[in-house]
């Protein structure tokens, strides 16, 4: 994956930075060492790494606009950091940027249990929102696979779902208000505790714009009550497109679960090895998860178990106790780690049209033949949104560049179908220049005339999401 | 018609919304753009023309048993005008009704959008699946932003299915105050409240306080009984089934008590703890509304009447949604911006539209 080389000049004015920066904060949030900033070289799309220049840990909203004013003064690039955790490379850093780390900014501001919502600094992480929240029977709807250490202010930035979106939404849906600082150190101040914002809806532009617009220091999000119950049933198939058929059904039925996760044979073998957690052998498996009162969740998985029997599963278990609810989610919770006992992998993260499902796994099957390399599927069928797992090794040459050859191949197939390149992990540099694939010049240009309005100089995590001869015009003209 | 334009464009669909819109210029109509052009029942999603009249569309979702989950308003009684209101409309105002606190407004249930930018220029953002995260996300900009951006062309909308039936919770002559707190109490409850609102209905002289329930019959009636025993604190409590019930929400939708009685009517979001207390500064004079909540307020004013200035500073925003010319004539329809997010708003506008002409006086962007 290239990058755009460093600028000698940028480079140059390291000691001048430091100096001015120390102007406005501590030292101890200033980390300039080449041993300790290689901390910052990489997020969880580990093939890539680069030291930056600087890495600094603002305490305040207050920190973050000087730092931000400091950098656009002197044209430093600026890679915004939440906890590290993008599988896209979103915090990817350059040789000549500054890792923004909003780490230190982990506070919980107000909880409003009255409207339902809770004022968090940026850095806290998703899960400990919820923590915050959950003695008095509320949650934070959006759970990334990493919510337990990624931030709030990564989940803005990707725009991040989870497993239960299908019934809560995704960041967007669930995110009321923010305070961004924009890179020239201007504070804003967008939504709050009430439902829309005014005017355009700056809130939705914001979300998902991969730190590229403006650093998010505040969140207001959505609280919400907790469900009394949550039970998953778990139905096993002799083939793909039977539970791919099964899935539109209980879609059409008139059923919302809250989560309908799907899994093919080489990922269930793989779990099942790894996590024993009793998933029967065969082609497919659906783990679909309703929420209610225990009369309710009955009702529900009846009608579930009811539609399932028409498509000849090989194994249907409901579960009746808490007990069998986390046996059935044991070894979806561990596909990951599983896949990567056995393998270095690759996660991609495209999404289809729902009924596309067999003939996509069908394609990608044969493409794994043709590509030499294996894949395993687990993913999001209720809202598809596929995971495919690209297995290769890491320690043999040409490998990896297969590995990303065969990924491409999946994400097009995805676009070509109806879909699109990334669901929820973002596009980064991991899917920059794939972009071409979904969207024409003229539709990247307005995405990149957008973000002329916030960084007019292009310093905000410049050389992600768009295709680097694509921005390379601004990014040169800003230089 | 966009790129050879030399004048403003006054761009709508059917009109429906007609009286918010200072008319100036030509007038482009996108009603010529209809049709569905994908409905997959199995995928929750359906793709139309912009100009496909919405009456097309909620037929067939009927038709599947689905809906459309935002349950858009109509404009129409209120507004006093006719015609057939538009997907189009309805996506460019962001039209969302009162089940927005539990399933979002129209711009949650958005998936993609075709649209004409200032220049002429067809463009896409979004597509047609539930989750996407590729790339900038045009598609809420363009929502609400009541064709000053851009013509839409195509709208691609998530939908939700149907539910079996549904039942409302009856408070009775409650101030304010305590409506706020029932409805709060409600909606932080796990079950499930698709509507709450507070409001004159017909043939009640006191003001109700309505909580809606929807799902299998079972499911409703069990949920019903438990909202009851954790409102019992509020008084009397009646319910209503099914079409009753549907009837209701249709009258708070659409702000029926209001459509024919004289005056402006606005349209306030606020934080819906605030609501009691903003309500009492707009005086004896002001007849409202509660829905969301809390989180939206419905004001009948006296024609001429400066809500803002009654308010003052609050957490949230006020629309004049139905203005006599007078007030128009003083009062701006959209809240003015702080002037850091104006400047962001103005940055847009330019790149969209450089040229200012899709209806250029709308929304007022200052500069």
């Amino acid at each position: 994956m290239e990058m755009p080389p460093p600028n000698p000049a940028v480079l140059a004015k390291k000691p001048e930075l430091i100096k001015r920066l120390q102007g406005v904060m501590l030292d101890d949030g200033i980390i300039s060492d080449p041993f300790e900033t290689r901390a910052y070289e990489c997020d969880a799309l580990t093939a890539y790494k680069c030291p930056p220049l600087l890495a600094v840990l603002p305490s305040s909203t207050q920190e973050v606009s000087e730092v931000l004013r400091i950098c656009h003064d002197l044209g430093v690039p600026v890679v915004p950091r939440g906890s590290g955790t993008s599988l896209a490379g979103g915090a990817l850093p350059t040789e000549d940027s500054v890792i923004l780390g909003v780490a230190r900014l982990n506070d919980v501001l107000e909880t409003d249990y009255d409207n339902r919502a809770i004022r968090v600094q940026s850095g806290r992480t998703n899960l400990s929102v919820t923590g915050a929240v959950e003695e008095e029977g509320f949650f934070y709807a959006p759970d990334p696979s990493s919510q337990l250490a990624c931030a709030i202010a990564g989940n803005i930035a990707m725009n991040s779902g989870g497993a239960h979106c299908l019934k809560y939404g995704v960041t967007t849906n669930n995110l009321m208000g923010v305070t961004m600082v924009l890179m020239d150190g201007t504070i804003t101040e967008i939504g709050g505790a009430h439902l829309d914002a005014p005017g355009y809806d700056l809130l939705g532009l914001i979300c998902g714009s991969e730190g590229q617009l403006g650093v998010v220091t505040e969140a207001t999000l959505k609280i919400l009550p907790k469900p009394e119950g949550a039970r998953p049933v778990l139905i096993g198939f002799d083939s793909n497109e039977v539970a791919g058929a099964c899935v539109s059904d209980i879609i059409k039925a008139g059923v919302l679960p809250v989560a309908i996760e799907f899994m093919d044979r080489p990922c269930i073998r793989a779990t099942e090895a790894f996590a024993h957690a009793g998933y029967p052998d065969c082609e497919a498996l659906l783990i679909v998860e309703v929420e209610g009162s225990d009369a309710e969740i009955d009702e529900q998985l009846g009608t579930i178990m009811e539609i399932a029997g028409r498509h000849n599963p090989v194994e249907l278990r409901e579960s009746q106790s808490s007990e069998e609810s986390a046996a059935i989610w044991l070894g979806r919770k561990s596909a990951f780690g599983a896949m990567g006992q056995i393998n270095d992998y690759m996660c991609l993260d495209g999404t289809i049209p729902v009924n596309q499902l067999p003939y996509v796994l069908k394609r990608i099957s044969e493409m794994s033949a043709e590509f030499g390399l294996d894949v395993a599927n687990v993913f999001h069928a209720g809202d598809g949104n596929m995971h495919p797992l690209i297995l290769f090794d890491a320690n043999k040459p040409g490998d990896l560049e297969t590995c990303e050859a065969f990924g491409a191949e999946i994400l097009k197939l995805c676009v070509e179908v109806g879909g699109c390149l990334t669901g929820e992990h973002g596009v980064g540099i991991e899917k920059r220049d794939l972009m071409i694939n979904q969207y024409r010049p003229e539709d990247l240009e307005i995405q990149m005339a957008v973000k002329d309005v916030f960084d007019p100089k292009w310093l905000l995590n410049p050389a992600k999401v768009f295709p680097l001869a694509s921005s390379d015009a601004r990014r040169i003209a800003a230089d | 018609m966009i790129a050879s334009a030399t004048e403003p464009l006054h761009v709508r669909g059917a009109g429906t919304r007609t009286d918010q819109a200072p008319a100036d210029g030509s007038v482009l109509r996108t009603t010529g753009l209809t049709g569905i052009e994908i409905y997959e029942p199995g995928a929750l999603t359906l793709v139309a023309k912009a100009g496909t009249p919405l009456a097309d569309v909620e037929a067939a979702l009927t038709s599947e048993n689905q809906r459309l989950a935002f349950e858009p308003m109509d404009h129409r009684a209120l507004l006093g005008t006719s015609g057939e209101p538009t997907v189009g409309g309805m996506v460019a105002a962001n039209v969302s009704g009162p089940r927005r606190i539990q399933v979002g407004a129209c711009r949650d249930s958005l998936l993609g959008v075709k649209f004409v930018d200032g220049q002429g220029q067809a463009l896409s953002n979004g597509g047609r699946v539930m989750k996407n995260v590729t790339g900038y996300d045009l598609v809420k900009l363009m929502a609400g932003s009541f064709g000053t951006l851009g013509v839409l062309s195509e709208v691609a909308l998530k939908v939700l299915p149907q539910t079996e039936t549904e039942a409302t919770l009856c408070l009775h002559n409650l101030d304010h105050a305590r409506a706020v707190a029932a409805m709060s109490s409600a909606l932080g409850s796990p079950y499930e409240v698709t509507g709450a609102a507070h409001a004159h209905i017909a043939g009640h002289g006191t003001p109700q306080t309505l909580l809606r329930i929807e799902g299998t019959d079972a499911s409703v009636r069990y949920r019903l009984e438990a909202l009851r025993s954790r409102l019992a604190d509020f008084g009397e409590l009646t319910d209503i089934h099914g079409s009753a019930s549907r009837k209701a929400w249709e009258g708070i939708r659409d702000a029926s008590s209001m459509a024919d009685r004289a005056g402006d009517i606005w349209r306030v979001s606020v934080k819906p703890s605030d609501a009691p207390t903003l309500i009492e500064s707009l005086g004896a004079d002001a007849q409202t509304q509660l829905d969301w909540g809390g989180g939206l307020i419905w004001a009948l004013m006296p024609e001429g009447t400066d809500l803002r200035a009654q308010l003052g500073a609050f957490a949230g925003h006020a629309t004049l949604i139905r203005g006599s010319q007078a007030t128009r004539a003083t009062v701006p329809m959209f809240h003015p911006h702080p002037e850091s997010l104006a400047r962001l708003s103005r940055g847009l506008k330019d790149k969209f539209d450089p040229r200012r002409i899709l209806n250029p006086n709308l929304m007022e962007l200052g500069g």
